[in-house]
């Protein structure tokens, strides 16, 4: 028996963006499955920053909480709607003693075009684009277009995983969902 | 096998028809249309019931709203735009609320498309936003003024007997908060 069902996925598009995105309709909400679980340590990784800076998990380690925020493309709807939001909670991330590093596949000029629409971002953006999705892999959240998932990893000082929300690829994780999983590292 | 395909098509029509019926997003309400009468969630702060002259407790109508202009802002927490644009909406917010004149017949609103509560006050919290603003966790409110892009001025002129006008409906920054506030004025004949 086949069951078509038709879901209608809102986002509201930002006029910032207005004639700059690409629709991609409603995709598969998951086309990976990821063997991390909480408790396991975070993959390492060195990946080349918008900033022209190279930036590694480890540089963290004993320091800082760590928000890993892969995104799957830039130039697309949620996506386009989901960084700029975290460019004004740089206080709840600050208040957890969190960084957050942001992560697609696409190469670094696509990112610096599509960041400098969202104003002046405080986090490290940072491109998964060669070798072709290497880090998504690390994390197994590389889906099968080349995309990663919309995924979050919330990773301690010590470098272990605490939290991962691999997401509907359709739509933007709730933004206290992710703060309240950092404010458990407080205690 | 005729039967279980007529009744997987009966499924599927059934499927996209309650979709269609549930999701179908209104038309943008534009100048002279009725707006749809929207229903808004409890402010969440006393300060915000008593600025709308709204009842103690509960949702409430737009049309419930004790003002003969109402301006509704469609915005989103993550909306760079809507970000640039907070301290101009603030300072039209001021005002209105420092003119005795107009102070109670002018309010404005906030709706956050697809925001939670949580993530609507994030926004109230880093532009220190003093008139009320709502989450529209579902888009159920963006839907019925058409799934407008962000941010979006809606100035609704209320008459009596609840029933209401669009006279301004617009995407973008309200430009410059005085000249905003005069344009309103004259078009809804304040």
């Amino acid at each position: 028996m086949i069951v078509i069902l038709f879901a209608a996925i809102t986002h509201a598009a930002s006029e910032q963006f207005k004639g700059k995105i690409y629709d991609t309709g409603i995709l598969k909400p998951f086309d990976s499955k990821t063997g991390l679980k909480a408790g396991m340590t975070a993959p390492t990784f060195t990946l080349p920053s918008v900033k022209g800076e190279k930036i590694s998990l480890a540089q963290y380690r004993g320091k800082k909480n760590v928000v890993l925020s892969f995104v799957p493309a830039a130039w697309t709807p949620v996506c386009s709607d989901q960084w700029p939001g975290y460019n004004i909670t740089r206080d709840l991330f600050d208040r957890n003693d969190a960084v957050l590093l942001g992560i697609s596949v696409d190469n670094l000029p696509t990112l610096h075009a599509w960041t400098a629409e969202m104003g002046d971002l405080w986090f490290p953006v940072l491109s998964d684009f060669w070798p072709h999705g290497a880090v998504s892999k690390k994390y197994g959240i590389l889906r099968s277009d080349g995309v990663s998932e919309r995924a979050l990893f919330v990773i301690d000082k010590k470098g272990i995983i605490r939290y991962i929300d691999v997401h509907d690829i359709n739509k933007r994780p709730a933004l206290e969902v992710l703060i309240k999983e950092l404010e458990k590292l407080q205690k | 096998m005729k039967k279980r395909l007529i009744s997987c098509l009966i499924i599927c029509v059934a499927v996209f028809l309650s979709a269609r019926g549930i999701d179908a997003a209104g038309k943008i309400p534009d100048r002279n249309d009725v707006f749809p009468e929207i229903n808004l969630p409890e402010p969440a702060k006393t300060y915000e019931k008593d600025y709308l002259g709204i009842p103690e407790k509960g949702s409430f109508l737009l049309s419930h709203i004790k003002a003969d202009i109402v301006i509704v802002e469609i915005f989103s927490m993550y909306c760079p735009y809507c970000q640039k644009d907070a301290p101009g909406v603030n300072e039209l917010f001021r005002m209105i609320s420092e003119n005795p004149d107009i102070k109670e017949k002018i309010k404005i609103i906030g709706i956050g498309a697809g925001n939670t509560p949580f993530e609507v006050d994030v926004f109230r919290k880093q532009y220190d936003i003093r008139f009320p603003l709502f989450p529209d966790e579902s888009f159920s409110i963006h839907k019925a003024v058409g799934e407008v892009r962000t941010p979006y001025f809606f100035v609704i002129r209320m008459n009596p007997g609840g029933s209401s006008k669009v006279v301004y409906s617009r995407v973008g920054s309200i430009g410059e908060p005085d000249e905003f506030l005069q344009s309103i004025i004259r078009e809804s004949g304040l």
